[in-house]
């Protein structure tokens, strides 16, 4: 779930990025603050919101339903959309830096070669930024995976369904004798995240080395 | 006339004005730092935008803002060298090489990419990463990865300024053979006269800004109304000789109608012509034989006009066998020689570098 919630909201985030860093327009700083809002606002204010607009009653739950026949509400992709809105911000924010961080004289340099825009960004721009991409998906992943108030507001938690790894440990230890299973969840939590870690990191060494820059 | 420029554009307090139309062939681009050369390349270029202009290259249109054209850089056909090479880190030499290829325009010659490799000698960095490159190494890989993506016109930006004096000699050497192999035609930009003499062939000088004339680099270079230009400290002339080989002292010899001259430098061969560029710095001036005198290249010479003065110095131009030569003296050396246009004069050339 964690993970879908992180490839789903990668090329949104990427592009959102590429916009907040490269262009200039208005209403800029609106878009900046709209992406960064799940960042500062409680969780459960989030996962409200959401539920209004995405549930069975919301206009967009009904109008999704009523179309498409696909409803987010009391599902395991109404986790995972929670999740991703929360780890948005932190992918946008780490995406951002490193494309910032891109010489956009080589942009430049690729322009002058003939390379249509799409292509400088494919071929110039997304690789050089890489390594805050890698960043920034772990961090949303993190954050996904770890995703509380706003999926329990959203879409309850249900075992097996739409019950987060935090959602679980937290029924866990509300049961009599749950601890042993509530430490054993930690565990896997703290496994999964240092992988998620070491991964990137080792991501990270393997691009910079192969940019030809000491680590 | 290949490309017509007719541009204005104003960022803060300078403004740049340029109303030119340049040849084909290798031009150069002169003027002092801040004179509006590198902004005058990026908006022929397209990576800025003018306030108001209109280019146009071999007819087509590039920028025209009066109808609200402008063509995106990608698709204009034309190649940068930028003064800091910008080859792209994250590939190797081959496919920064191998870039504008895949992405733009493709040159018609299956040959050229070997051909560059030869020409430039990158035959051993291929594999190599640009972080690995010395800064003449990579500039040499920037020169050949833009004349491989097929342009239609080439615009050097500086490319020699990173470079230490050694590394820029060798770089001028490999530029003046691309120059001589390429028929891409050329706006090359520097502040270093002999440079320019060296690889160009037109002129175009600016200064503060404001294209102040434009045309054959020896007609240029033998104005005194150019005070960007004749007033410099490299201000020079270029001279036409032949060469006679290696002197048994190790200086090159020449030969030129008014004289003959031995020169230090890379030997060239026996019956080879030459273009010498002298600096104004470099000529003295004496009446009749001077006698005995340090300086052993002596040059008849017959004064042609003599310039006006600014801060006790002006500048005189001779007429040596058919070839302009100017000298910088100062206002007392006109008087007491009684320098006026017509009279017979001995020119004493210090020294000259080799020229295209």
């Amino acid at each position: 779930m964690a993970a879908w919630a992180t490839l789903v909201s990668l090329p949104p985030g990427i592009a959102v990025a590429w916009v907040l860093a490269r262009c200039q327009f208005p209403g800029k700083l609106l878009l900046d603050v709209l992406v960064h809002l799940p960042l500062v606002m409680p969780p459960v204010v989030t996962g409200y919101l959401l539920l209004i607009a995405f549930g069975r009653q919301g206009t967009l739950g009904a109008l999704l339903e009523n179309t498409l026949g696909f409803s987010f509400a009391f599902n395991w992709t109404g986790a995972a959309l929670a999740s991703s809105i929360m780890g948005f911000p932190l992918l946008v924010r780490s995406v951002r830096l490193s494309i910032e961080s891109v010489d956009s004289g080589l942009e430049q340099a690729a322009t002058t070669l003939g390379a249509h825009p799409v292509w400088v960004l494919a071929r110039i721009t997304l690789p050089l930024a890489l390594p805050g991409i890698l960043a920034g998906a772990v961090l949303c992943f993190a954050k996904a995976l770890g995703e509380f108030g706003a999926t329990i507001t959203f879409v309850s938690n249900i075992p097996g369904l739409t019950q987060t790894l935090p959602g679980a440990i937290y029924n866990a230890i509300q049961l009599p004798d749950g601890e042993a299973a509530a430490l054993r969840l930690t565990g896997v939590a703290i496994a999964l995240s240092v992988t998620a870690l070491l991964a990137s990191e080792w991501l990270a060494r393997r691009v910079r080395r192969r940019h030809g820059r000491a680590p | 006339m290949s490309l017509q420029l007719d541009l204005r554009h104003r960022q803060g307090e300078f403004e740049l004005r340029v109303v030119a139309e340049i040849p084909d062939g290798v031009t150069g681009v002169f003027g002092a730092s801040g004179a509006g050369k590198s902004t005058l390349l990026e908006i022929v270029a397209g990576l800025r935008r003018p306030h108001q202009a209109r280019i146009s290259f071999h007819g087509d249109l590039l920028c025209d803002t009066e109808r609200g054209l402008w063509l995106p850089a990608h698709c204009r056909g034309i190649g940068y060298v930028f003064q800091d090479s910008r080859l792209f880190p994250h590939l190797t030499v081959s496919d920064n090489l191998d870039f504008g290829r895949r992405h733009g325009r493709a040159p018609r010659d299956p040959g050229l990419r070997g051909h560059m490799i030869e020409l430039l000698g990158l035959g051993a960095l291929l594999h190599r990463p640009p972080s690995s490159l010395s800064g003449g190494e990579r500039q040499r890989v920037a020169i050949a990865r833009a004349l491989l993506s097929g342009p239609r016109l080439l615009l050097l930006d500086e490319p020699c300024a990173s470079l230490d004096v050694p590394r820029r000699e060798e770089l001028i050497g490999y530029l003046a053979a691309v120059c001589a192999a390429s028929s891409v035609p050329m706006l090359y930009v520097s502040h270093s006269l002999p440079e320019i003499a060296r690889l160009a062939q037109q002129l175009l000088l600016l200064e503060d800004g404001q294209a102040r004339a434009c045309g054959p680099i020896n007609e240029l270079l033998g104005r005194l109304d150019l005070p960007g230009l004749s007033g410099t400290d490299e201000a020079g002339t270029v001279l036409t000789a032949l060469s006679t080989g290696v002197a048994g002292d190790g200086l090159n010899t020449y030969r030129h109608p008014a004289g003959e001259l031995r020169l230090p430098g890379n030997p060239v061969a026996a019956g080879q012509p030459v273009r010498l560029l002298i600096r104004a710095r470099d000529v003295s001036l004496a009446i009749g034989d001077p006698g005995q005198l340090s300086i052993r290249n002596r040059l008849a010479a017959v004064v042609l006009e003599v310039g006006l003065a600014h801060t006790g110095l002006c500048e005189v131009l001779l007429d040596a066998a058919g070839d302009r030569l100017l000298t910088r003296v100062t206002m007392e050396t006109v008087r007491e020689l009684g320098l006026e246009p017509g009279r017979q004069v001995t020119a004493l050339v210090k020294s000259a570098s080799l020229s295209q």
